[in-house]
């Protein structure tokens, strides 16, 4: 056999493998060629008859045949695969201009009272106030008495505070329960469980008779109480100024300190904040009551006015969220409305913390 | 409390600006509602003269007059409507581009009927000084001197009116006097002595009898009514200078002598009341009222008292209420000629009671009900009687006193030094001492504790933390240093949460991070709905509630939310996720009140999204999601569900079929979820579907970890091996049930037990589904033969059988 009729059965081979059009037919070029009954290997089993000296020529040009066989299969081979991808690619293709559904968290919201007291908590947990709760239907006693608000105080009457039926109570000769109006009486609670030194902070709902476009009938306060045997109006003040300062995020805080007067508290102030503070100079906000716990308070908690003082404040929960998020109406708080809670509410993820800010 | 900036220089020596004197009065407590200048209002109105007036040739009701508003210069000429419009007439004049305000129009240059008007002649309602437009000012002739200058400067209008917004604790600054003091306290300027009277000696008798008539001898509603008789008065219109006063604060005068008691009410803080003595039957008295009396007030509305109340009578009827509210029978008029003066102490706390009841509020309610000075009851009638001579004249009676002023000095033991353990300020003794007597105080002894006797207008003042208040309000809060709060543990900050607390606040984000947007909602719901939900006790609900839909404390979150989903879904909204996680009332004890979170998924809502969608429309949401919503939120609050029990005792308000309740034990409830019963969707009119859970917060286990650290990860390299079966049980059989029973086929090889296929069909035959289940087997030491695998399977299928009666499919 020539070299001539190798080259023929090369071109011959190389021919079917660029004629291949598709994996099925490279397959079977490549079976043709070199499966065990291929061309190529038939070649070989000449090798056996021919006198040596042909076979050592013949053989080394069937080899470098089969070699060259060889890559023209993978090359064709590799290009129909090629191919055959990017078909099956193209068919794959999706508008991806379609919209998708945003998930769970992206959708859920937290609602501004809970995200501002989470920031509160965080900022007093760094001065060592934990957070002390109480009942929303109190007695006459905790909420107004052991205050040091007679029975003849305004705040008292009817027209003031939602009083419960409380038939039992009263067939009993006891006074009504009534919805508490402040959080203080959980002060009186922690005083009359707790020895000093105190530091807490209380949130919580409370209920006045007031309706209008700045009051609702229940709304929330969160207040302090500091109880030792030392601490003074100049800690309270700090810990005002340092908590504002967090609060608002700010570096600087103006604040104002007014003397008022509040039945539980003695002194006592008004405090106002530089409205800077939510980006609007100029202006007073008031944000705050606060004042040196009445001695007749501390008397009436089981404590010694001449050994113990402390200081307490106290603010509107739901006014200081309005003022920080720019929240126009205090009752859109408790209309459960949407588009107003998503719109000013919070993601799950926004988590308050000190390492990573109030707000994120 | 209203005044003058010259009114307060009455009694204050000052050259504080009006800018010093707020903040002054803001850092003493005497907070300042507002300073209004009537100068800023009305400094573009200056004094004219009409010099000329004709008939409008178009219009009868109209005149054109000539106006001389500068002395020498031109006239001008305005269009005028008023019938008093004449020549030689002294009025009020607005130039082109004023602001009006009582009609709020800014002037304009534009014929009137044909006649251009180049200003305005004004009324007294056009500048909002009174209610008076019969016609325009009138002024004086003499004024003709001042044409061309501001009006407010001629009238002594351009006085600032301060206003403060009193706290209850401070009755001696209802009066100018008590406000002056306190800004000489504060260094403001120097405190005028009181002005000298004529000393008032009457001639005669006080004729009428003034009693104090309690039995029992209690006089505390009133302990004391001084009276004065004046005869012969020239009763009329008060001084200008009296009326201005007056005007200048929002007041309307009246005739001289009750403007005199006005005017006195303000100056000192001091109420009188006038009676037209003509007109008494008999004596006049304090007394309590008898239920069922009346009288008509001097405000034109009658009265039905009751004897609770303490009012003024004479002989024959009730004429007013004690320090709140004379009547109109017997008030002083323009005629009236004789006057019976009454200077009286009446009770606070009676006062404000009686006041309330009544719903009125009055200038002497506001004075009394906070504690007049009762040691300024004779100086106060005295000042009264020679106001009132002065400007009617007349002859005054003898002072009649009834009882005894309540006069009780109150002295407080007072070291210096609490000033600067309370405040944290040193301020010296000096200091202290002199703030202490400018505002009145006596202070006697040598120290360290002083004995500081209260003035008798400071009824506040109750102890040593007062008199503190006193010196560090004076001071300035201002000036008090912040002092750094101490650190408790001294170091890194500890957590402060209760575990409570912890879980409430893990419940928020949980929910949220599922989608649910949180809602708070009101602590009281409607009757109606209380009951519904298994509340409503007498025990909690409101006795004055505010309106009929918040009557009643709510047993659950869930009907505030199902409104709240209602009210969206007028709004538009049908697919809604809502949270609340708040507090619920089962009595009215503090224990009773508990933690709860609840959520809502109504309409086509789900954890994956809501609504249509291209890639598939949410459902409905139904019971799976709100199981789903509940294993998970207990979770993520560290409670193993697994070994809760489920129930099918879910309260009514769910759907009976298609809810459930989540155990642990017997007692123990941590859950209940379930779609809504179509009922409670009824009355709660929300339409379309709900599914809802709620999460007893309280009442699920507390944390028992010891350690923070994890117990070591049990993974075994041996592969898992996992079967399936499929039984064919009957439909009441709980799928819970069939894979409890599995799993305790051999509670240490089989790892879990999943449910992959509920099937129902004909084909099985009636009553009867299939539950496909997937057993996996996790070897620990050794590879499972398949022999072993067989006998472990053989046993699932047997205890499968056992339980539930479930038979392998074929």
């Amino acid at each position: 056999m020539s070299g001539t009729d190798l080259s023929a059965i090369e071109s011959e081979l190389v021919t079917d493998i660029s004629a291949a059009s598709d994996l099925a037919a490279i397959e079977a070029v490549r079976i043709s060629a070199l499966g065990r009954k291929g061309r190529v290997p038939e070649l070989m089993s000449r090798l056996g008859k021919m006198p040596a000296e042909e076979r050592k020529s013949f053989g080394a040009a069937v080899n470098q045949l089969r070699d060259r066989v060889t890559a023209a299969l993978e090359t064709r081979k590799a290009a129909l695969e090629g191919e055959a991808m990017a078909q099956r690619l193209a068919s794959e293709r999706a508008d991806v201009t379609l919209p998708v559904r945003p998930g769970p968290v992206a959708e859920g919201r937290i609602h501004p009272i809970s995200q501002v007291f989470d920031e509160i908590a965080e900022i007093f947990a760094d001065m060592g106030f934990a957070i002390a709760e109480g009942p929303d239907i109190e007695t006459d006693d905790l909420n107004f008495t052991k205050l040091n608000i007679p029975p003849e105080h305004p705040a008292r009457q009817m027209h003031d505070t939602f009083y419960l039926k409380s038939p039992e109570r009263i067939a009993k000769g006891e006074a009504p329960m009534l919805l508490r109006t402040h959080t203080s009486p959980v002060q009186v609670r922690t005083m009359l469980s707790q020895k000093p030194p105190i530091r807490i902070i209380v949130p919580g709902r409370v209920y006045r008779m007031d309706s209008d476009a700045t009051h609702t009938p229940m709304f929330h306060q969160i207040e302090g109480l500091v109880i030792d045997e030392s601490t003074h109006f100049g800690h309270l003040k700090w810990c005002l100024e340092e908590f504002c300062k967090a609060f608002f995020e700010v570096d600087e805080v103006r604040m104002r300190f007014r003397a008022s007067h509040f039945p539980f508290t003695e002194p006592s102030a008004e405090v106002d904040v530089g409205a800077e503070a939510i980006g609007k100079p100029g202006k007073w906000l008031e944000i705050l009551g606060c004042g040196m716990v009445h001695p007749k308070v501390i008397e009436m908690c089981g404590l010694d006015p001449e050994k113990y003082q402390g200081w307490a404040f106290g603010m509107g929960l739901d006014r200081i969220a309005m003022l920080k998020y720019g929240i126009p109406d205090l009752r859109d708080m408790f209309n459960a409305d949407l588009r107003w809670l998503r719109h000013y509410g919070f993601s799950s993820l926004d988590v308050p913390t000190l390492a990573g800010g109030m707000s994120s | 409390m209203k005044f003058t900036l010259s009114w307060l220089k009455d009694h204050l020596d000052t050259s504080a600006s009006l800018a010093d004197i707020r903040r002054m009065l803001d850092q003493i407590g005497l907070e300042v509602e507002g300073i209004e200048d009537p100068s800023e209002k009305l400094g573009l109105f200056t004094i004219a003269r009409v010099l000329e007036a004709k008939q409008h040739p178009q219009a009868d009701r109209l005149r054109v007059l000539q106006v001389e508003i500068e002395p020498g210069k031109p006239s001008v000429e305005v269009v005028c409507g008023a019938p008093n419009a004449r020549a030689g007439l002294v009025g009020v004049f607005a130039p082109l581009g004023a602001y009006i305000p009582g009609t709020g129009i800014t002037l304009e240059k534009k014929p009137v009927r044909g006649v251009v008007s180049n200003g305005m002649m004004l009324s007294e309602r056009e500048m909002e000084l009174s209610e008076d437009h019969a016609g325009i000012v009138d002024l004086d002739a003499k004024m003709a001197d001042s044409v061309g200058k501001r009006y407010v400067d001629v009238l002594g209008l351009s006085d600032p009116v301060i206003e403060i917004k009193l706290t209850p604790n401070r009755p001696d600054c209802t009066g100018v006097r008590g406000v002056a003091r306190d800004l000489a306290a504060a260094g403001l300027g120097v405190l005028n002595p009181q002005k000298s009277l004529v000393a008032v000696e009457g001639t005669f008798d006080c004729p009428v009898e003034i009693k104090l008539e309690f039995p029992g001898g209690d006089t505390t509603a009133c302990p004391c009514f001084a009276g004065r008789y004046i005869k012969g008065i020239k009763n009329g219109p008060a001084p200008a200078w009296l009326q201005a006063r007056l005007k200048a604060i929002g007041q309307k005068p009246i005739n001289a002598v009750v403007d005199v008691t006005n005017y006195i009410s303000v100056d000192q803080g001091r109420p009188l009341h006038v009676y037209d003595a003509d007109k008494l039957v008999g004596a006049i008295r304090a007394r309590l009222s008898k239920t069922g009396e009346s009288f008509l007030g001097l405000n034109g509305k009658t009265y039905t008292t009751d004897d609770a109340m303490c009012v003024i009578a004479d002989d024959r009827a009730v004429l007013g209420f004690g320090g709140i509210l004379g009547g109109e029978d017997t008030g002083s008029t323009e005629t009236t000629t004789n006057i019976l003066i009454e200077c009286a102490y009446f009770d606070p706390v009676r006062t404000a009671a009686t006041g309330r009841k009544a719903g009125v509020q009055t200038d002497a309610r506001y004075r009394f009900e906070r504690g007049v000075d009762p040691a300024y009851i004779e100086p106060g009638l005295d000042l009264a009687t020679r106001m009132m001579l002065d400007v009617a004249g007349g002859q005054p009676s003898k002072r009649k006193i009834a009882g005894e002023p309540p006069v009780k000095p109150f002295t407080v033991d007072f070291e210096f030094g609490r000033v600067e353990k309370l405040m944290g300020i040193r301020i010296t003794d000096a200091e202290i001492r002199r703030t202490l007597e400018a505002l009145g105080f006596l202070i006697e002894g040598s120290g360290p504790k002083f004995k500081v006797t209260a003035p008798s207008w400071r009824p506040d003042i109750h102890g040593p933390a007062d008199l503190v208040e006193e010196v560090a309000r004076i001071a300035g809060l201002e000036s008090i240093p912040s002092a750094p709060l101490p650190r408790l543990t001294g170091g890194v900050t500890r957590a402060t949460l209760t575990e409570g607390q912890r879980r409430v606040r893990r419940a928020r984000r949980s929910l949220a991070a599922r989608g649910f947007v949180e809602a708070v909602t009101w602590s009281f719901i409607k009757q109606n709905e209380a009951e519904h939900f298994g509340g409503g006790a007498e025990a909690l609900q409101l006795a004055n509630p505010i309106s009929s839909e918040m009557t009643t404390m709510r047993p659950g979150l869930l009907p505030g939310l199902l409104a709240a989903v209602q009210r969206n879904h007028n709004r538009g909204f049908g697919d809604i996720s809502l949270f609340e996680v708040g507090q619920a009332y089962r009595g009215d004890g503090e224990k009773d009140q508990m933690m709860a979170a609840a959520g809502v998924r109504a309409g086509a809502t789900g954890l994956g999204g809501s609504g249509r969608h291209w890639d598939g429309a949410a459902q409905s949401a139904g019971v799976f999601d709100v199981k789903a919503d509940a294993v998970a939120l207990l979770a993520a609050l560290g409670i193993d569900t697994s070994k809760a029990q489920i129930t099918r005792d879910a309260p009514a308000w769910y759907h009976p079929g298609r809810s459930g309740t989540l155990r642990l034990g017997p007692k123990v409830v941590l859950a209940h979820f379930g779609e809504i019963h179509p009922a409670t969707l009824k009355l709660m009119d929300v339409p379309g579907t709900a599914a809802a859970f709620e999460v007893f917060l309280d009442a699920l286990p507390r944390d028992k970890r010891k350690s923070r650290a994890k117990p070591p990860l049990a993974a075994s390299d041996l592969l898992p091996v996992t079967r399936d079966f499929a039984f064919v049980v009957e439909k009441g059989v709980a799928a819970g049930d069939v894979v409890k029973a599995a799993q305790g086929a051999d509670k240490t090889l089989i790892s879990s037990v999943s449910v992959f296929d509920v099937f129902e069909g004909s084909s099985l035959g009636p009553g009867q589904k299939s539950l496909a289940i997937e057993v996996t087997l996790s070897p620990a030491e050794k590879t499972l033969t398949d022999e072993e695998i067989d006998a472990v399977s053989q046993k699932v299928i047997s205890e499968v059988k056992r339980t539930t009666g479930g038979e392998i499919r074929g």
